[in-house]
């Protein structure tokens, strides 16, 4: 992909919205192309890795392993981010992504986005606007999956 | 005789009388979801039924419950109905064998607003077994899809044994302008579909505001995110329908065991669209 290439697809992921376009080129510049084949681990729980990705296409699993199963958490797909935990100051994954199909993404190293962040403020701060509207979400989907809504017992507190 | 009185005698002699049916089959959905099927016991069909109604069944000697239809609305020799098994009369009703008598007083309450809808898209969100009151306006747009734009249904479930009509999401799905998407709170391996809550699923769906009706049917927390994110994306909401669900007992609007606000829920809902509903809606022990 030529860096205009990287910039134009940028520019339409939903993440990226509302970004001014020399935030964009700033991310464009640390971008990286990458491709995960199907039933491929992207990372392991516990690991140092520190990508963040905007995914293009494909579709990838959130898992986590409980003893003597594998619990899948959420699935993420086009359009979406993985990763967020990367600009926070630890690294260590707390899940494993696996990638369920064919899946293509733009990675980020974490540490070089937190370094643009400390550099200019302006792009920092919708960089961390944008990541926080993330976990937002998905802080708010993981409270709607506890409350286990279809459960056909409401739960009661004792 | 007083007015109210004779106007009780009446609501006593016949609405409240369930006609007799026997049951033609029941076909197992998931572990504890069941559709029975009920055939009039006389000659006479059914009289037929609006998409989001619902019927009084009345498993004799055990109690009688409020059950949405789930069939198709132009199959008036059979009344469908699909029964999660939670409770002692739900049990009873699930366990029914193939010439079994069920009584069935309705059907009863407002319709999905399927004219309304006529050159829109129609887009479906269901949870859990909320898909069962929203399948026969599944079947009528299917019937009649040349009145319709797209189809779009969102269905969300506990976990992929939770999900109710497996084989008609699948048939719906490879449908011409129809997309079907479902996800599930909790998925293994070998699952290979969405996983994450309902609202997750928006993100695939190109909504077009203005040009759309949403039909929604699932826990009422469920309904709410769910409207806050189509209002998000632009959504009036007046285009945004629900069907609620209280302790219904009449079915007829007699007893109020169903307020909801200055509505019944028996009587002026159970489909009702969001504006009319939407100051009680959420609201603690309403």
């Amino acid at each position: 992909m030529t860096p205009e290439n990287i910039v134009n697809t940028l520019r339409e992921h939903p993440f990226l919205q509302g970004f001014a376009a020399e935030h964009i080129e700033r991310l464009a510049a640390m971008a990286s192309e990458v491709n995960f084949r199907k039933g491929e681990m992207i990372f392991r729980e516990g690991d140092e890795s520190s990508f963040f990705y905007l995914l293009l296409t494909g579709k990838v699993a959130l898992e986590t392993n409980t003893p003597g199963r594998i619990v899948r958490i959420v699935t993420l797909g086009a359009g979406e981010e993985l990763g967020w935990s990367s600009v926070t100051p630890s690294h260590s994954k707390r899940f494993q992504a696996r990638s369920l199909e064919t899946t293509h993404a733009m990675a980020f190293d974490g540490v070089r986005l937190q370094h643009a962040c400390e550099e200019d403020c302006q792009f920092g701060y919708t960089l961390m606007t944008a990541m926080l509207r993330v976990v937002a979400q998905r802080l708010q989907s993981t409270r709607l999956q506890l409350i286990d809504m279809y459960s056909p017992v409401p739960a009661k507190a004792v | 005789m007083p007015v109210a009185d004779l106007e009780r005698e009446q609501i006593t002699g016949s609405e409240m009388t369930p006609a007799l049916t026997r049951v033609a089959h029941v076909r197992k959905e998931t572990y504890d979801t069941f559709t029975l099927t009920l055939e009039p016991a006389g000659h006479e069909p059914f009289g037929g039924f609006s998409p989001g109604q619902f019927s009084m069944l009345y498993v004799y000697g055990n109690g009688e419950l409020p059950i949405s239809i789930s069939g198709d609305p132009e199959d008036h020799a059979r009344s469908v109905y699909t029964v999660r098994s939670v409770g002692k009369t739900t049990q009873a009703l699930v366990s029914s064998r193939p010439g079994d008598s069920i009584g069935m007083r309705g059907p009863y309450g407002s319709h999905w607003p399927l004219k309304i809808a006529r050159g829109k898209d129609v887009l479906i969100v269901a949870g859990g077994i909320g898909l069962a009151p929203l399948r026969p306006a599944i079947h009528y747009i299917l019937r009649h899809r040349a009145d319709y734009n797209r189809l779009i249904v969102l269905y969300g479930a506990r976990s992929p044994r939770d999900l109710i009509f497996r084989k008609q999401l699948d048939d719906w799905a490879r449908l011409p302008d129809t997309q079907v998407l479902s996800t599930v709170d909790y998925g293994g391996l070998s699952w290979r579909g969405h996983v994450g809550v309902v609202t997750g699923l928006f993100r695939f769906v190109r909504l077009q505001p203005f040009h759309t009706v949403a039909l929604i049917c699932g826990p009422e927390i469920m309904m709410r995110y769910v409207i806050w994110e189509l209002e998000a994306r632009g959504m009036p909401p007046g285009d945004l329908y629900l069907s609620l669900e209280r302790n219904m007992k009449c079915g007829i609007g007699f007893c109020g065991h169903c307020q909801y606000g200055s509505k019944f829920i028996c009587k002026d809902g159970p489909i009702f669209p969001y504006h009319q509903v939407r100051s009680w809606f959420g609201k603690y022990e309403l």
